[in-house]
């Protein structure tokens, strides 16, 4: 577990898309596919009052690469700081993706939801083992597209339109009831819905990674709780990622 | 110059004067890794009620400017679950872990207080009669002096030696009604505030914020509340006060120790930097120092109005 103020170094913000890139001094921090850090500029001081949490997108020696999305205050701000500025932050947080090397994985990601998986494939020793389909609604060049390695078989499909989305559910359904190994879900909350339903239909052994609003992140404020059969379980550490076949009301 | 960090409040000796807030910092293990838990002046621990309890459906919380709002609904593992596998591995001998207690019935109380009373490592008990987010208990005993009063003696009753905190609501008209209440029911200590009753609204599905509609509203935002209550409270009645409300900074501590509190809470604080609490505990020293006290005994209540 890291604790450190880190500044940072680049943020690249993306042209007509509410999306960024931010880059902060590396933790060279050991950390599991789907984990995930706080992060909370100093200069925010009471206002907005919590940290965000991100889960990590690439690591290397020389910076830590989170992929945000511009969605409320917290993250206009985040997507405007200029390098040398200086962010709190604590992790690795939470349970991540657990998988065996040599298993098939077949791995959906909406939108945002990417931002794991491109932990989880660069990470990959076997990245051939990877199945992974990517509903977007941007334009494919404003996602980390290119940082996906290229043994892993991707399908990119874009949804502008009702019909689009339509079509992609049931794409979505075709690939749950055709894997037969384990799958992973990471995006928007109508998107894990779909997958939710289709997996549990499917008996599939799934694991859909939640993006609860956390006021800490480490278990002790009990907001970003989610309806488990056990009752209600902090996301933030016995998660982010569930079986679908562990959670209720979802 | 040398200064001495410690407090006494009614009986309760504290290293320093600075706690962490019910609710805030969950069993204490949750921050663990972020300090030495050692060396707070305490915790006190989220409340815990007879039976476990799931606590409210969500969203539990909200952000707001400056603070937060909450309808958590006291989720809670229960009291023997907690002194089963939470309170051994507190560091109990080194610091004053304080069990928060949440009931629906005097009974309630009382039974908890009994069974907390031959608990070596328990230093106090926090009542907390102020909790807006639960629909029984809670607050229908902190915003009626009578009830209020009649809670406070059935633990006073059972508790045996150890202290009874109170912690009080700022949800009332005048709080020293029941501040009254309390201490002539017996209370060793108040603590307040807790939170203030709020709502937020989201004009694009025309929902509240929180499942619950209400929440409790903490943060450097009620800090001026909190404040002015503590010194109602402190300059009309002589017992021991612990302050809470926003406290995030070093200055906070000393601001409500200097209108009258014994020690400290710091609350949802943690949350925006979960070694806080730690880190007020290391700057004590010197911020004594720079204001040229070498003991609180020389701040506490010394406001010039």
């Amino acid at each position: 577990m890291f604790n450190k103020t880190l500044r940072v170094i680049d943020v690249q913000r993306i042209d007509n898309a509410p999306l960024a890139h931010l880059f902060l001094e590396t933790l060279s921090l050991d950390f599991k596919p789907g984990q995930f850090v706080m992060l909370r500029p100093c200069q925010w001081e009471y206002d907005p009052f919590w940290p965000r949490p991100f889960s990590i997108c690439t690591q290397d020696e020389h910076n830590m690469h989170i992929f945000l999305q511009i969605v409320g205050r917290g993250t206009q701000k985040l997507a405007y700081l200029q390098p040398g500025d200086e962010v709190d932050c604590w992790g690795p947080l939470g349970n991540g993706f657990e998988f065996a090397v040599d298993e098939d994985l077949l791995v959906l990601a909406g939108g945002m939801g990417l931002a794991p998986f491109i932990a989880l494939s660069r990470k990959h020793p076997n990245p051939q083992k990877i199945r992974l389909v990517f509903g977007h609604r941007l334009d494919l060049d404003c996602y980390p597209w290119h940082l996906i390695p290229a043994e892993v078989e991707k399908v990119a499909l874009q949804q502008e339109t009702q019909t689009a989305l339509k079509d992609f559910e049931k794409r979505l359904q075709e690939e749950i009831f055709s894997h037969s190994g384990k799958v992973f879900a990471c995006g928007p909350r109508p998107f894990l819905q779909v997958v939710y339903k289709y997996a549990r239909q499917a008996k599939a052994d799934a694991y859909i990674s939640l993006e609860n609003k956390m006021a800490c992140g480490i278990g002790a404020c009990l907001g970003c709780v989610t309806k488990t059969k056990q009752g209600y379980k902090q996301t933030c550490v016995h998660g982010p990622v569930f079986s679908v076949h562990d959670l209720e009301d979802f | 110059m040398s200064v001495d960090t410690r407090v006494n409040l009614g009986g309760l000796q504290l290293k320093n004067p600075i706690l962490t807030a019910s609710g805030t910092f969950g069993y204490g293990l949750e921050f663990a890794q972020f300090g030495h838990l050692k060396e707070l002046g305490g915790i006190v621990v989220k409340g815990l009620s007879l039976k476990p309890r799931q606590g409210n459906p969500c969203p539990r919380i909200v952000e707001t400017p400056c603070g937060m709002l909450n309808a958590i609904g006291l989720q809670n593992i229960g009291i023997e679950n907690f002194l089963k596998y939470k309170l051994p591995y507190l560091p109990f001998q080194e610091t004053a872990i304080v069990v928060n207690l949440y009931a629906q019935s005097e009974e309630e109380f009382a039974a908890l207080a009994s069974l907390l009373k031959k608990e070596e490592g328990i230093a106090a008990l926090e009542v907390n009669i102020s909790c807006p987010n639960v629909k029984q208990g809670g607050i229908q005993f902190g915003q009626n002096p009578v009830l209020a009063a009649k809670v406070i003696e059935g633990v006073k009753k059972n508790a045996g030696t150890k202290p009874v905190i109170v912690k009080l609501s700022p949800n009332v008209t005048d709080i020293k009604e029941i501040a009254k209440a309390v201490i002539d029911a017996g209370a060793d200590i108040l603590s307040l505030i807790n939170t203030l009753g709020g709502m937020a609204v989201d004009i694009w599905t025309r929902k509240p914020a929180l499942k619950n509609v209400f929440g409790g509203l903490s943060g450097p935002a009620i800090k001026p509340i909190a404040l002015k209550m503590v010194y109602e409270v402190c300059s009309n009645f002589n017992v021991p006060v612990i302050g809470i409300g926003g406290i995030s900074c070093i200055e906070d501590v000393l601001e409500f120790m200097l209108v009258g509190a014994g020690a400290v809470q710091v609350g949802s604080a943690n949350f925006k930097r979960p070694s806080l609490s730690f880190e007020l505990v290391h700057q004590l020293p010197e911020i004594m120092r720079k204001l040229g006290i070498s003991g609180f005994q020389e701040w506490i209540g010394r406001l010039k109005t």
